[in-house]
């Protein structure tokens, strides 16, 4: 078990090596000169622009632009963004918001969806069921703008339940909104995942030799159909942790969440490379590291799996 | 629905207080599935009583209404299953339309199931010792370590306190179905259903685990309630037998009545065919001082007369078992094996799970690679062949496998099922080809007009007679039988049985056949070598090894085999 953890963390480092120079090599592409989006519509003299082409290494090729990156990482230096800031400080700054949202909104979607998903798989075909479903496909189907804005309307600005936008300490009570519709999708998702692991589940021998020892409908449920049926669900939580960790662009654009994505959104639109580049590493060692996690819940989960 | 019962003349007795009552009584039961294209009844006017401490068997084919009946006297119908009309009495008390709490309440403690497969039937999250105890505890009896381990190893499990901290998949398929047992009587039921409970193991460990659940149940005074397909099986173990056919009782009483004596016509043809009581019936016919010649396979006499179409000598496959830290371990599946296959005639290769007979097939086969020792076939060594030449071997050795839902195809019609082997090899052209099919389907007595239907439209039988066409659409020499029919009721194995025999007759094929029933080994092979774990241990023709087995071995599967040990009068025979 050791051994099986220390080598995916191992693999990690090709993962990051991969990972900052495809980002990196993406980066340099984009058209363009990176010191016009620094100096802005006024622009800077020739003089500013020699020395900022300078400080960033613009005019390295971008071998040695990647390899003096990768020097100042593995120094714990990320540099500093186009307007002068330590990116490391501004991850620091946005990074606790985005992973208050998501995982608010994991715990959402998990729960309800698990939930939902039990009572509809073992009511397959009633009213609860078939309403559920159509709901869920509703969720699926809508795009998420549009239900951020409707739910934004209603109850934040009609019903006045909530703050319609999230201020900048960003509470809890201020993000359960936006963590509710960030997590609507994978809600409907994990209810159907659930639904249909029930549903196979329910017929298993194993169930049924259950229910012959005597044991009350509500321990067959819980013991031997529900855990059997969470093994689906769990990878899908597992990855979707990973994908809410970077942020969700629309949700906090709607709700004025000052996260990862939004970051990330602003430093694209201004071609500021490092803090891209940044950034996306930052965010895949953390999917990575969620989809460990996964792993070894399966393993939890699944006394079948061994790793070794 | 109340038209039709009462209408098979039997009288109903009502026991006076003073007599033994029926344990379990099913009076004119019947029951219904919602399907999609309507109610589709699975059982009908099915009538039977269990008193207590007895055992009773129900004989049927699948999808005889036999599991069906059993469980729906403990509630437990699939859930587009009902009861439809009759009763069901446990004891006096109708539970027909018992409540939930009710039927919960006699599950475990008062009718104990033990379920038909063990590989499914142990949820595979939870230790073995956890779903003891849970069934411990759900009936209010004491729950301690020491409780589950002593209900572990009175079922016949070693070791139990520690076993008690696996989890199933570490468990073989034996001591699983122990454990299971362990679980059905942990709560001294006064009835138990044991539904199949043996047919998913070898024939040696099904001898033992019945053994033990008659010991244990006669003990504790249980009645028992066994299903099963194999008459024997249930004229051995069983004081009455129950025999169903489509869904409706159609003959009870006495076991050795029964088989003596048989009024039905499907049970007629039960026990004509059941291949446990068939090769009785050759011994039998022998000590009567009748020719046998005419009772065996139709080739026994060709025997030893020709040449030898596969040699094996000295095979032997390791395997590596991957370890913990990279290491690796060597397993011999096959060790040191010789045998010889005359032309035209069967030989058969019989073990347990585990002995090693598969790989040998697979090694005939081509598909396995021995790790030493040779294979001819026809003097050439098949091990050493390229490519090309192991094209032009594979068309002369072909395998049927056990499981006809599992080898076809489910997206092939029938008729590219049986010509894709002629168009990999590149025989004939379309026409040709579509002939050649229909000779095919002729020779295995399918009709032609089964040609564009598709595997999940047909029954086991006929999916098995589609893998036969298919092996011989290439007239092959030598046809390797791996358990080709372990897998089908005794009415349909005994057609594909006589089929094979027919067609060796006819085109002078050699059969090899892997199987672990000796009793189908009897029906079909001229010589039978006997392996255990990856040795063989005896081999010989069939007379010689079925009469004088040498090694105790050997002797263990003969005593194992089900009904081996009814003794039947002669003129029964």
């Amino acid at each position: 078990m050791t051994w099986y953890v220390s080598r995916r963390f191992l693999q990690l480092i090709p993962v990051f090596l991969g990972a900052t120079l495809l980002v990196y090599f993406l980066v340099f592409s984009l058209p363009g000169d990176a010191t016009a989006a620094i100096c802005g519509e006024r622009g800077c003299t020739p003089a500013v622009v020699t020395a900022l082409r300078e400080q960033y290494n613009l005019d390295e090729p971008f071998w040695i632009q990647y390899l003096l990156y990768l020097k100042g990482v593995l120094t714990f230096d990320l540099g500093t963004n186009f307007s002068g800031r330590p990116i490391a400080v501004i991850i620091a700054e946005v990074f606790p918001t985005t992973a208050k949202l998501a995982v608010m909104a994991l715990i959402f979607e998990a729960i309800f969806g698990i939930v939902f998903g039990l009572i509809a798989g073992l009511r397959k075909g009633k009213l609860f069921d078939s309403t559920v479903l159509v709901l869920s496909l509703v969720v699926i189907a809508v795009p998420i703008f549009v239900l951020g804005f409707l739910m934004q309307f209603l109850i934040g600005v009609k019903l006045g339940w909530t703050n319609p936008t999230v201020s900048g300490d960003a509470t809890v009570s201020e993000l359960i909104l936006p963590a509710v519709v960030l997590g609507l999708v994978s809600f409907a998702y994990v209810l159907r995942l659930t639904r249909t692991s029930i549903l196979e589940n329910v017929k298993a021998d194993y169930v049924r030799t259950a229910t012959a020892k005597g044991l009350s409908r509500k321990r067959v449920v819980v013991v031997h159909i529900l855990r059997n049926s969470m093994i689906p669900v769990v990878t899908f939580l597992g990855a979707d942790l990973g994908t809410l960790m970077g942020g969700a662009i629309v949700t906090e654009g709607i709700f004025n969440v000052n996260g990862v994505g939004l970051t990330l959104y602003r430093a694209v639109l201004n071609g500021d490379g490092p803090t891209v580049v940044s950034i996306v590493t930052f965010l895949i060692l953390i999917f990575c590291l969620a989809n460990l996690l996964v792993d070894l819940l399966y393993a939890w989960l699944d006394p079948r799996i061994r790793y070794a | 629905m109340s038209s039709t019962i009462g209408n098979d003349g039997i009288t109903e007795v009502r026991t006076a207080p003073s007599e033994v009552r029926p344990l379990l009584e099913l009076k004119d039961l019947a029951i219904t599935f919602d399907t999609a294209n309507g109610e589709v009844p699975a059982v009908r006017n099915a009538h039977l009583t269990v008193m207590p401490g007895e055992t009773v068997a129900i004989v049927g084919e699948s999808g005889s209404g036999k599991s069906t009946t059993a469980l729906a006297a403990i509630g437990l119908l699939p859930g587009n299953g009902r009861v439809s009309g009759g009763s069901i009495l446990f004891d006096g008390e109708d539970i027909t339309n018992a409540s939930e709490k009710r039927i919960v309440e006699l599950r475990g403690s008062s009718i104990g199931m033990v379920p038909q497969d063990p590989m499914s039937n142990l949820n595979p999250v939870w230790k073995i010792g956890f779903q003891v105890k849970e069934t411990l505890r759900a009936n209010g009896l004491p729950y301690s370590p020491q409780d589950v381990a002593k209900v572990l190893s009175e079922a016949g499990l070693p070791d139990a306190e520690s076993r008690a901290n696996q989890y199933p998949h570490e468990f073989s398929g034996g001591m699983r179905q122990r454990a299971l047992i362990a679980i059905g009587l942990s709560c001294r039921p006064r009835l138990l259903i044991a539904d199949e409970p043996t047919s998913a193991l070898d024939v040696t460990v099904q001898r033992q685990i019945l053994d033990h659940l008659d010991r244990m149940t006669d003990e504790l005074g249980t009645a028992v309630l066994l299903i099963t397909h194999d008459l024997g099986l249930a004229a051995e173990r069983a004081h009455k037998v129950i025999v169903m056919y489509k869904g409706q009782v159609v003959e009870a009483g006495p076991a050795l009545e029964l088989l003596t004596n048989p009024r039905h016509p499907y049970t007629q043809k039960l026990v004509a065919s059941a291949p446990s009581i068939a090769s009785r019936r050759i011994e039998s016919a022998k000590k009567l001082g009748v020719a046998t010649d005419d009772l065996l396979a139709p080739s026994a006499e060709k025997a030893d007369a020709k040449d030898k179409v596969i040699e094996v000598k000295d095979l032997t496959k390791v395997f590596k078992i991957r370890g913990s830290w990279g290491k690796s371990t060597d397993f011999t599946a096959v060790d040191n094996v010789s045998f010889s296959i005359a032309r035209g005639t069967t030989t058969a290769v019989v073990g347990e799970s585990g002995s090693g007979k598969s790989t040998v097939a697979r090694m005939v086969l081509g598909l396995e690679t021995a790790t030493a020792g040779d294979i001819r076939f026809d003097g050439v060594d098949i091990t050493t062949l390229g490519r090309k030449e192991l094209f032009n071997f594979r068309r002369r050795v072909q395998p049927i496998f056990q499981d006809p839902y599992g080898s076809l195809d489910p997206m092939y019609n029938i008729y590219r099922t049986i010509e894709e082997p002629l168009r990999v090899h590149g025989i004939g052209n379309a026409k040709s080809r579509e002939k050649k099919v229909r000779e095919l389907l002729d020779q295995v007595a399918l009709p032609s007009s089964m040609m564009q239907r598709f595997p999940n439209e047909l029954s086991g039988g006929q999916r098995q007679r589609v893998a036969i066409a298919r092996a011989l659409a290439l007239d092959p020499e030598v046809v390797i039988c791996d358990e080709a029919v372990s897998a089908l009721d005794v009415l349909v194995q005994a057609q594909i049985l006589n089929l094979l025999a027919d067609l060796q007759a006819e085109l002078g094929l050699s059969y090899l056949f892997i199987t672990h029933d000796l009793a189908v080994v009897r029906q079909i092979a001229d010589h039978v070598a006997v392996m255990e774990k990856g040795k063989l241990v005896e081999q010989g023709s069939t007379d010689e090894v079925f009469d004088s087995p040498k090694t105790a071995y050997t002797q263990s599967l003969l005593a194992a085999i089900p009904g081996a040990g009814l003794v039947l009068p002669p003129e029964a025979a």
